[in-house]
Formats: C-alpha cells, structure tokens, sequence
C-alpha cells in the first residue's frame, strides 16, 4: 500500500508541475499577446488612470484633465479646442489620438523613459510617472489673428519663424471642438460621425493635410530657380514674352488676369503676377531645374514630421514643356500645402536658408524638468543668399506697389506674393486666394515672420477672390500680431 | 496484508516519554506567528491602497486573526501534539490570504461586500478545526460510521436539487440570509466512507474475482457492488445538479482510493477511459458543458464574434497582466472578470496582483499541504488511517488542479472553490475539518510507538519518504 500512495503522490506532483508550468506560460509567455489584446481593456485603464500632461501655448496649457469618475478616468479638456484644434489634434479614449497629441503621447501619456531619472524602477514597480507636458512654438496672439481672420470662412494659416522654423500659427478654418470626441459613449460617437460627415470637413488640417493648388504665389519658387540656374540674370530686362502666351508645342494660349504683362521683365511679372512670363520663364529653366529648384524649397516630400506628419506637396518630375509651363505657375499638378508655402516665403526671408519646421519647441516632466528639446536644423539651401536678396527686393515691390498692398503694414518691411489658383475640371471651382508674406521690423531687422494664407471660400464671388482681398489681409493681421509681440526669448 | 478490519481501538495508550519523538510545537506557533503576518500586513496594503487610509478596525482584526490561530494552535498542541506542524500554519496563511484578496476585490464592487462574511465563514471553520480536534481523539473511530457517512453524504446532496439553481447549478441550500453548498461536506464523508470500506475489503478486491484474461481481474461484484452504487448515486446526483466540478472531482477521489487499497493498474486505467466516455458524452450532449469545452478550447471566440471577451479570457488577461512579479495588491484590473471573481476565478486576483511569484508561492503552498497529507499516510501503520489521509490528500489536490487548472486554460473549466481562497462559506468550513482530520492523521502517524508494539500491517509504516516533499 505505502507504494501505491506514493504513485498518488507522484500523480498529484505531476499535476502541480503541470499547473504550475501552465501558469508559467499564461503569466510570462502569453502575456505579452493579452496585453495587446484589442478586448484587454487594461493598456485603456492604465493609460487613463492618471491626468494627461497638457500642451502648452506661451507656456499656459491650452489643455486638461477632467475626472470623469467612469472606468477610464481622466477624460481630455480643452480651453479654447477649435482655436487650437490643428495644433493640439484630439485625444480620445474612444478614437485614439492626433497631431500633437498622438505625436507626443508617449510623453503626454507618461510612458515615455525620458520621464523618469530611473525608467528601469517604473518598469518593476509598474507604475508610470505622471504625464510630461509639451510646450509648442505656437504664439497664442498669432494663432487668435489667424482664426479670426479666417472667421467664417474655409481656409488656413501657417507662420514660421524664418530664422529657426519654429511654427508660430497653425489654423484652419472652419474647425471643431476635439473635447466634444474626449470620452466614451453615444454622444461621442455621434460628434464623431456628425464631424465626419459634415461636407465643410472641419477635422481636416487644412494647415498641414490639405494640398492646394499655389497658383501664383509658386512664381516665387519659378524666379528664384530661374536666377540660380542663371536663366534670368537681370531681373529687370525684359523677358520677351507674347501676350497671351502660346504654350510650347500646342495651340492653347495662356492668357494673363492683368494687362501690361506683355514683354514685361521678371520683376513686373512678380509684382503684377504675369502668368505668361513666368510660365515662359519655368520652361526656359527647364525640367530638371523646376524639379531641383521645388525638391530644395522642401516639395516631393513626404517624410516632413513637425512632429506630425505633413502631406507631401507635389511638383511633377515627368511633363511636357506645356506641362511645365503650367506647373510653373502653380497649375497642372502642382499642390502645396499651406505650410509648404510659409516655408517658400520663409525660405525668402532667410537668405535661402530653409529650416526644418517644427511645433514642439521642448518636452518637460510634470514637475518643470527638461524631457527633450527639439533642435533646430536646417533642411537645406533653397537658392543662394544672393538670388534670396533679389527675391526679397521683387516682393516687397509687390506689397509696395504691386498686387499685394493689402498686406502693408507701417513702420516694417513686407514682402508677399498673392495667387489666385483655379481647379476643378475646367476651372469650374471657386479659385483659392492665396498670399504669402514676410515681415521684418525696420531697421534691418532680420525678417520675424513668414505666413501663408489660403481662402477657398464658396461663398465669394468669383471675381472677388484674389489673393490681395480675401488673403492679404488675414496675412498683414497676423504678421502685426508677429511684430507687436516680444520676440520669444530663446535661452 | 492480513487484516479484513482494523481494530477499532480504544485510544491508544499514553505515549512514553521519548525525547527522541520531535513535537515540533514551537515551529508551528513561529510558522503561524509568520502566516499572521502575512495576513495582518496584506489587509493593511489592500486597506492604503483601495482607500487610501489604514482600515479602521485593523487592529481587531489582527487580534482575531491571532486569536483564531492561537487556538487552533492550542488545541493542537493539548490534543495532537505530535501532529505535523506545517499543515495549520499553511492553512491559516491561506485563509488569511483568501480574505485579503475578498478584501481587496470588495474595493471594485462597493455595493457587494463580502470579506466580513467570508470571515465570520473562517472563524467557524477555526471553531470546528478546534472541536474536530479536540473531540476526535482517534480517527479510526469514524471508521464505525461508514455506512453512515455514505448516507448523510448522499443526503447531503440531494438536498439542493429541491432548491433553486444558481447559474445553472443545484448545488446550494438556502435559508434565511445564508446560502451554503451541502455537496462540500460531502466530500469528507464519502472519503470517509470509501476509506473504511475499501480497508475492510481491499484483500477481497485485490485477490479474488474472475480471471478476464492475462492478469486483469473483473472485481468482485459482491465486494464492488456497495461502493460503486454510492459512488454512482453520487455521481448522479452532480449530473442532475450541473456541477461538474465536483463531480470529477469524486470520479478522481474514487479512482485514486480504489488504486491505493488495490494497486491495480486494470482499474485506473478503466476508470480513465469510463471518465474519458462520460467526459466526451456529457461535454457533447450538455449545453452547459459544451460551452465551457468550447470557451476552453477557444477563449477568445467570442472577442472574433465581436461580443467582447468572456469570463475566462478575462481570467487570462488577467493572469498575463500580472506578469512575473504582479501589479501589486490593489493594482490590479481583476474586477473585469465579473461576478465570478471572488469565488471560482478568485486565483486570477492573485495572479495579477501578487504575479507569477505569488501565484507560483500560493500553488506550492497547496503542494505542501497535500505532500504532508500524503506523508501522514505513508507513516500511519492502520490502512484505513492511510487510505483516508491519501483520499484527503488527494481531494485537496485534485480541487486545487480542477479550479486551478480551469481557470488558467490548462482544461475546461468547471465551477469549484480554490480551497481556503476562495469566497464560500460552505467551503472554508469544509476545508477546516479536513486539515483537522489531516492533524488528527498525522499525529497518530509521528505519535512514539512503544517498543515492539506494531501494526497491524507489519513494521513497514516507518516514515522512509522525507525527501517527498515535491507532491
């Protein structure tokens, strides 16, 4: 007998062994698959216990934390969420994060190492430290000028700082409220689907996501490939150019929205906005030179990340002289964003230095230590500091004494460009009125803002969109606000 | 080999003074001194971490702590002085244990508070442990009342069929505000029962009855009849009341036994294959079931449907967030698992908060005390006294695998309470008289024997097994 209870002992041993290898393998080997699990609610629960860090504007938080005493607690807030809408993007415990938000979660969220002096401690105790704060580039009266300029209508801003790339405005218009997405439940869901199927998009980051055709505000890019490459060396001599402009190998004539554009040189064509000297011009440039020229003003690409991602704007590599003519003018395929536009007129502004964009100027622990700083780098040479010159002396003419006097502004040094850009088939939409610009104080301050602005505005008669009416102004507005503010104290 | 009855002796004569008969009184009294600990210390974290303040009656609760186990102690030490001093210690920590986790899964569920139950629960099954102890001076009494045991065990649990059924299973009594589950004691009888009869009748059952062919013997059916016809109406009654838990858990307990009395292979392996046909049909044809064998098969079928996990994805999700070393008590999300999560699934709890360290500690507590059970048994020299503490051992054992087991997908899983753990009056008292007739067991086992004194199965009942400490 005394063996056969120890066969049931060894049974009963077995049986152990196997629980306990079982357990071994839930708890350490399968784990990691639960985790993930879509069903697991925990990441959520964890991931909500704690108040979110907040987005910081001028160093206030233009967001917060609100208990919502349910199973995921702290639901987002936000203080002024449309005005900040593109900047911040949403947090939302049913939709999952944007822009900002998605870009610095691990940060926001506190999960990331840098928040902590000894990660490896939070990773044991399982704990995480409380949510870091991101504190943005975006100046608060800018980003107001913007929004109220573009009140009611569809369109969108950005400014960048020339000299560094910090982004000081970032608005699009019309825009929503991302509280109203912060929680879980019905209403959530039907401001989800409400936003998204409203046909005036107000999720869309018109700033950052939505590519425009550039119209005539791309003639900055044409002349300053066209004196790099040495196509136009006198700016002033007259370019020879027909009026209207047959497009090289077809009978299509380009005519131009003004008059006395005929022969004009291409200073006239910038200030007056001549479409056929600047087509002419592009094609005499050429292909590779056009393409060149875009890719260094920051087109074709589409790994921009500021830190979040910015749509690709476009210039086509593969057209027919006719196509390039187009192109050159910011018709045919070429799209840019508002912000690739900013970053045009920025590119001016510094000389032909073009900085890397970017909205997060550092990251801090919820206590106030550095987490990270963003450094500034610069994306490459848009022209030479010399063709850069030239390019400011043509666009301050043009709000001097050219299209683009609505921009003015006294006591500082404007230079802009204004476009009317058509699409739709057969041009059948409501053109956009674009209008970029810079601004320096006077005195030969270096220039402390470039802003792009662009108008789609369905409610406007055709005739009234251009870029001086509808653009300029929002433009000038927020380049005051630039000038009037004390320029940020970077340590 | 000899006998068909075991003496059922008067008390055995007074032990003779022999300083070479280790009591171990003293390891007992630090052991439960530690396991208190324990206790006391994980109701104070559950307190600060759930409510953010130290409980308010703490100290009462400690001192009951101590008091109950201070009592047990004593009646231990007046009534069983030679018994095992592991097996009380690890009982009370895991009842102390079991409380602190009910504490702490009481935090998620405000409006059901059931630690105070649970305790009260406890401070009976302590009460009992001491008048088990005390009242039973030798456990080859019970051997008087098998047959008597057998009945109240089957009354017991046919009782429930007439009340209503609790997530489809008939298995609870209630009046009054208390709901208990009958079928709990009746385990202790039916091992009980089947411990005394199968240690009258083993020489008949090993020996005799056809020849089938080669070795394997048909038992008699004049000795098997009895026990397989309690064993069947037992078995039966669980059909009819859905518990399949217990139910395998008696098929287990029968097998195990009849092998121990017997030692034939034949029959284990009869008994497998009868359970293996029973499994399959049940699992088939009993919707109750089959879902279950499909939940174990596939737990996250019904994440794939799209109606959220179940239960025992829940339960996993639960035991893979822990981790190695847990979240740490109150940390953890347990409460997603539902209303089961204080009684059957009440291991997950543990496993996410205390980890893979925890829950690998609490399992080998559990092998502890069946290994001293089974140690008990393999020192006792009267084979009833063996059979029954193998068939305790074993009831132990086989629960903590069922549950166990079920609950972290090792099989399907079928409602059982984690032994000392889980919420369940019923239970906790159960399981009480068991570790009472385990003291009772294996005080008889390391009591002195005078010299030449032997039992009556010869001098073969010498503790040869200190190294079995693994079962």
């Amino acid at each position: 007998m005394i063996r056969y209870i120890r066969w049931c002992a060894y049974f009963c041993a077995l049986l152990l062994v196997a629980l306990l290898v079982n357990v071994a393998r839930v708890q350490v080997w399968e784990s990691a698959g639960y985790g993930v699990n879509p069903a697991n609610k925990r990441p959520a629960i964890e991931r909500y216990a704690e108040p979110r860090g907040d987005i910081t504007v001028d160093g206030r938080p233009v967001t917060g934390s609100r208990d919502s005493r349910q199973l995921l607690r702290y639901e987002r807030t936000y203080k002024n969420g449309p005005l900040y809408a593109p900047v911040t993007g949403f947090s939302s415990q049913t939709y999952g994060t944007s822009f900002l938000e998605r870009a610095e979660d691990p940060v926001l969220s506190g999960t990331d190492p840098g928040l902590s002096a000894f990660p490896l401690w939070y990773e044991l105790a399982r704990g995480r430290p409380g949510g870091g704060n991101a504190a943005t580039t975006i100046r608060a009266s800018m980003q107001l000028a913007a929004y109220t300029g573009l009140a009611g209508k569809r369109g969108a801003v950005a400014a960048v700082e020339p000299a560094t790339g910090r982004i000081l405005a970032l608005v699009s218009s019309p825009s929503y409220d991302p509280a109203l997405l912060s929680g879980t439940g019905p209403k959530v869901k039907e401001a989800w689907e409400k936003l998204n199927a409203d046909p005036a998009k107000p999720m869309l980051n018109r700033a950052l996501r939505e590519t425009y055709p550039p119209g005539s505000t791309f003639k900055i890019v044409t002349a300053a490939a066209a004196l790099d490459a040495g196509t136009v060396t006198d700016v002033d001599a007259p370019t020879q150019t027909p009026d209207p402009y047959p497009l090289p190998g077809t009978n299509t004539l380009l005519p131009n929205a003004g008059t006395g554009c005929a022969d004009a040189s291409m200073a006239d064509a910038v200030q007056w906005s001549c479409n056929t000297v600047m087509a002419k011009i592009g094609v005499q440039v050429g292909l590779r030179g056009m393409t060149e020229a875009a890719r260094r003003f920051g087109f074709n690409d589409d790994g921009l990340r500021v830190p979040a991602w910015v749509s690709r704007s476009n210039f086509d590599t593969d057209m027919s002289p006719d196509q390039l003519a187009l192109s050159s003018i910011g018709q045919f395929n070429t799209k840019a964003t508002p912000l690739q536009m900013a970053m045009v007129a920025a590119a001016v502004a510094n000389g032909g230095v073009l900085k890397t964009p970017y909205l997060v100027d550092r990251t801090t622990q919820d206590d106030g230590d550095p987490v990270r700083r963003t450094d500034q780098h610069t994306l490459g040479r848009a022209m030479t500091p010399l063709t850069a010159m030239r390019m400011q002396e043509l666009m301050v003419k043009v709000v001097e004494n050219g299209t683009g006097k609505n921009a003015e502004i006294p006591g500082a040094v404007v230079g802009g460009k204004t476009g009317t850009a058509q699409h739709g088939v057969g041009n059948a939409g409501t053109p956009y009125a674009w209008f970029i610009s810079w601004a320096a104080k006077e005195g030969g301050a270096p220039p402390a803002v470039a802003v792009a602005v662009v108008v789609e505005d369905a409610s406007a008669v055709r005739g009234d969109i251009s870029g001086n009416g509808a653009a300029a102004p929002i433009a000038r507005a927020v380049m005051e606000a630039a000038l009037a503010a004390p320029a940020p104290s970077t340590p | 080999m000899t006998a068909l009855t075991a003496k059922v002796a008067e008390p055995a004569p007074p032990p003779p003074p022999d300083v070479h008969a280790p009591k171990r009184r003293g390891v007992e009294l630090s052991l439960l001194f530690g396991a208190v600990s324990i206790a006391v210390l994980g109701h104070l974290y559950v307190g600060l971490t759930t409510t953010g303040h130290i409980p308010h009656p703490a100290s009462h609760y400690a001192a009951g702590l101590a008091l109950a186990a201070l009592a047990a102690h004593l009646a231990v030490r007046l009534c069983a002085p030679y018994a095992d001093p592991l097996l009380l210690p690890i009982a009370v920590l895991l009842n102390g244990l079991g409380l602190v986790l009910i504490q702490r899964l009481d935090a998620t569920t405000p409006g059901h508070v059931t630690a105070g139950e649970q305790l009260r629960w406890s401070a009976l099954g302590v009460a009992l442990f001491v008048l088990a102890v005390m009242a039973l001076r030798d456990h080859r009494v019970l051997q008087k009342y098998a047959y008597l045991a057998a009945a109240a065990a089957l009354a017991l649990m046919l009782v429930p069929v007439f009340f209503p059924a609790v997530n489809g299973a008939h298995i609870w009594i209630r009046f009054g505000g208390l709901s208990f589950q009958p079928g709990e004691f009746a385990k202790i009888l039916l091992a009980v029962f089947f411990a005394a009869y199968l240690a009258a009748n083993r020489t008949a059952l090993a020996l005799t009855g056809r020849t089938l062919f080669w070795r394997l013997k048909l038992l008699p059916g004049r000795v098997l009849g009895p026990i397989l016809a309690v064993w069947l109406l037992s078995v039966g009654v669980l059909v009819l009341e859905r518990d399949l838990g217990t139910s395998l858990l008696f098929f287990g307990l029968f097998v195990i036994m009849l092998f121990t009395a017997t030692g034939r292979i034949g029959w284990i392996a009869i008994g497998l294959l009868l359970a293996a046909v029973g499994a399959y049909a049940v699992g088939t044809f009993e919707p109750h079931v089959n879902s279950r064998v499909d939940d174990w098969l596939n737990p996250f079928a019904s994440i794939e449907r799209g109606d959220g996990p179940g239960q025992l994805a829940q339960s996993l999700f639960a035991f893979g967030a822990g981790g190695l070393l847990g979240a740490g008590l109150g940390h953890g999300q347990s409460f997603l698992i539902g209303f089961a999560a204080k009684s059957d699934f009440i291991l997950a709890t543990a496993g996410e908060e205390l980890g893979l360290v925890g829950l690998t500690a609490i399992l080998l507590l559990y092998g502890l005390l069946v290994s001293r059970g089974f140690r008990a048994g393999l020192a006792l020299r009267d084979p009833f006294g063996r059979l029954l503490a193998t068939g305790l051992a074993s009831i132990l054992a086989l629960q903590v695998f069922v549950i166990a087991g079920g609950v972290t997908g090792l099989i399907p899983l079928t409602g059982m309470a984690m032994p000392f753990l889980a919420q369940g009056g019923s239970s906790v008292v159960t399981n009480w008289i068991i570790v009472a007739l385990l003291i009772r067991l294996s005080d008889s086992a390391r009591r002195p024997r005078p010299e030449g004194s032997d039992g009556p199965d010869g001098p073969d009942g010498s503790d040869r097994s200190a190294e079995e400490g693994d079962a």
